[in-house]
């Protein structure tokens, strides 16, 4: 049982302040990730949880008691770094005993847990092995079993996979969020890359220059950005923005006026109503799209834009294709048989159901 | 142009080479000198130009170690006590004509050394990793001006300042005591452990400490389990120069000590026998004398060449 609250958080270093009034809530349980590009704060902030750091303002709380002041030996927290921090000097086998050794157990105990930590990560063959012996995969795996044996309430990772290669990565992933769901803690992840988050997190937390951003299931950080940063921050590639304003078209509706090429678009009527609900009628707006829901087509169609072809990139599954729109770079995703030539004008329109508005002033998500 | 720089190359390693092998040369001399001298048969010590080549005794060993007196004109020993006589005592017999004593202050004066030394490079290196440790990790207020404050006590030679030590030594009563010399030469080599320490501390990364502290250790844990046994290089490196400039350190030992505490540089010139200036025994006192921090050097030599260039490469 382990729930971490984290009441207006501030940490500063000198004149940077590397988290900014931060509030966030972690449930039991929960796998929650922390997103951003570097040097937004995320690692502070896990620092932070771990007592490795102390907030200059603001609470810590874990299951409701107040740790802001304890030290990190204790709070019942697991910390996996980056860089793994086995400690050269000591084989794997006691580079997992450590942190069972400062609890007093007896040895008998120790051998017990250390040997139950490496059947669950595979590691046995190489207990009595150096760090500096081991390949990264299995330096990871050391490090996850120094934190995994001594059960921690907490489990608090720092981008632990993100020296390892493409493939290792991929399976290492698989392998984290299983463990996860063995142990049953509550797990703090730390990465800058978004597939890692989207595909491990129950909820992915994204952070900007110490801000807080957006909190969500990866599902909807996806699909309700909730400002420009989150939406163009996750996705590969990014969302598309095209700026826009709302003027009246036929039957008094709203439409969204394309400045880059001087036509209109539909939006459907839900979105309509929100932007004069929330009364940004007269607002320059930014539209924003996925490239997915950029529809594509070859041939010159009704109710769509025209435009060019700029570059093509084969992903294997997928194309995506930059088009211009105006001076506008758009890109789409299509299927892999779609390969347009360069130069060539496509035409383009965007799915109702994908549109997202922005105010273009705030960056804050309208509709 | 590539074989004439290939042979330019050639010929520049050459070069080096001799000049290394000359600069060698000019260093051992005197320590040549010393071996030499010290094998010397008595006679032998003293005929001009010196001789490089002659039958080696171990007789000035046995005079550095020995208290002797001249048999007095007329007692000469008989054929019988010359053959009863110890096999050392017929050798001091027969090359200065000395009978011998007793046991000489040498073995003393040889454990004040090891003593006032080994107890001052201890607990200077402990002190040391203390403080560098401190000064690694810690946001110590005035950082920059206290280190400058502690490698200045270094700044000045030992003779400058050696009138007010004595002052103090003599209003505290630490003349002539091991304790005393064992201060001091903390005092000296701390400021050199600190810095040296400190550079090797600075190149350990934190996370170590920060996940053994995650862990469940307290700060000082971490710094005996994980610190520690990672900076044992640059303890090892540090200890040996400490122990070095104590055992050869003569300006205090010899102000600072009359008897008790006399260490051996500060008793080793004082080789005056009823026979003359003994350079023999002083020299032999010397190779032995030498021993322990040329043993050192030799089994720590890959630590202290990493000791002296270490901290000097800012990453």
């Amino acid at each position: 049982m382990a729930e971490i609250a984290l009441k207006n958080i501030v940490k500063r270093f000198d004149s940077l302040v590397a988290v900014n009034n931060l509030n966030l809530r972690i449930k039991d349980k929960e796998f929650v990730v922390l997103l951003g590009p570097s040097g937004c704060g995320k690692t502070t902030t896990l620092r932070c949880i771990s007592g490795l750091e102390t907030p200059d303002e603001g609470k810590i709380l874990i299951n409701e008691e107040d740790v802001t002041n304890k030290r990190a030996s204790q709070r019942d927290v697991a910390f996996v770094f980056q860089l793994y921090a086995l400690y050269p000097h000591l084989t794997v086998y006691d580079n997992i005993a450590f942190p069972l050794l400062a609890q007093g157990l007896s040895k008998k105990r120790i051998r017990q847990e250390v040997d139950r930590a490496a059947q669950v990560l595979r590691i046995k063959h190489i207990l009595n092995k150096k760090p500096r012996e081991l390949s990264g995969g299995d330096m990871q795996r050391v490090a996850l079993g120094r934190a995994i044996v001594r059960r921690p309430e907490v489990f608090l990772l720092d981008e632990p996979i993100g020296t390892l290669d493409a493939v290792f990565r991929e399976e290492m992933r698989a392998e984290l969020k299983k463990l996860h769901v063995d142990i049953g803690a509550t797990t703090v992840y730390v990465t800058h890359d978004q597939v890692e988050a989207m595909s491990m997190g129950d909820r992915v937390v994204i952070m900007n220059l110490g801000v807080l951003q957006q909190v969500g299931t990866p599902h909807e950080v996806y699909n309700k950005p909730k400002n420009l940063f989150v939406a163009n921050f996750i996705g590969s590639p990014g969302m598309n923005f095209i700026n826009c304003k709302p003027s009246r078209g036929p039957r008094s509706k709203l439409v969204l006026g394309l400045s880059v090429v001087n036509a209109t678009i539909a939006i459907p009527d839900e979105i309509q109503r929100t932007i004069i609900d929330k009364k940004k009628e007269e607002k320059d707006l930014v539209l924003g799209i996925r490239p997915e829901n950029v529809m594509f087509s070859q041939k010159t169609k009704s109710n769509s834009l025209p435009a060019r072809v700029c570059v093509v990139e084969t992903m294997g599954s997928y194309n995506i294709i930059d088009v211009k729109l105006g001076d506008e770079t758009i890109k789409v995703r299509t299927a892999p048989s779609i390969v347009p030539d360069i130069g060539e004008t496509v035409s383009i329109s965007f799915d109702p159901e994908g549109i997202n508005i922005f105010d273009e002033e705030t960056g804050d998500s309208v509709a | 142009m590539a074989i004439i720089a290939n042979r330019k190359r050639r010929i520049g390693r050459w070069v080096l080479i001799i000049v290394l092998i000359v600069i060698t040369f000019i260093y051992l001399i005197p320590f040549m000198y010393i071996i030499n001298t010290a094998f010397k048969p008595w006679t032998g010590i003293k005929v001009y130009p010196p001789t490089v080549i002659f039958k080696p005794s171990i007789g000035s060993f046995i005079r550095i170690f020995t208290s002797r007196t001249v048999y007095p004109p007329g007692e000469v020993p008989t054929e019988e006590e010359i053959s009863g006589m110890k096999w050392y005592e017929r050798i001091v017999y027969k090359e200065t004509n000395e009978e011998v004593v007793r046991l000489g202050d040498f073995p003393r004066r040889y454990l004040n050394s090891i003593i006032i030394c080994s107890i001052s490079t201890l607990i200077t290196v402990i002190l040391g990793t203390i403080a560098a440790y401190g000064f690694s990790r810690f946001n110590v207020r005035g950082k920059d001006d206290l280190l400058f404050f502690i490698l200045s006590t270094r700044m000045l030679p030992p003779v400058v300042v050696v009138i007010p030590v004595f002052l103090m030594f003599r209003f505290l009563g630490l003349t002539d005591t091991h304790i005393g010399l064992i201060l001091l030469y903390i005092a000296f080599n701390v400021s050199f452990a600190v810095w040296v320490l400190k550079g090797f501390i600075d190149e350990i990364p934190t996370e170590y400490e920060e996940a053994a502290m995650v862990d469940g250790y307290t700060r000082f844990q971490v710094f005996r389990k994980i610190v520690v046994p990672q900076a044992t290089t640059g303890i090892a490196a540090t200890a040996v120069f400490c122990f070095i400039f104590s055992w050869n350190e003569y300006a205090f030992a010899f102000l600072l000590s009359r008897k008790i505490a006399q260490t051996v540089p500060a008793w080793l010139p004082y080789q005056m026998g009823v026979l003359g200036y003994d350079w023999g025994a002083a020299a032999a006192g010397t190779f032995i004398f030498l021993l322990p921090a040329m043993v050192f050097t030799i089994i720590l030599r890959k630590h202290l060449v990493r000791g002296i260039t270490f901290g000097a490469i800012r990453k």
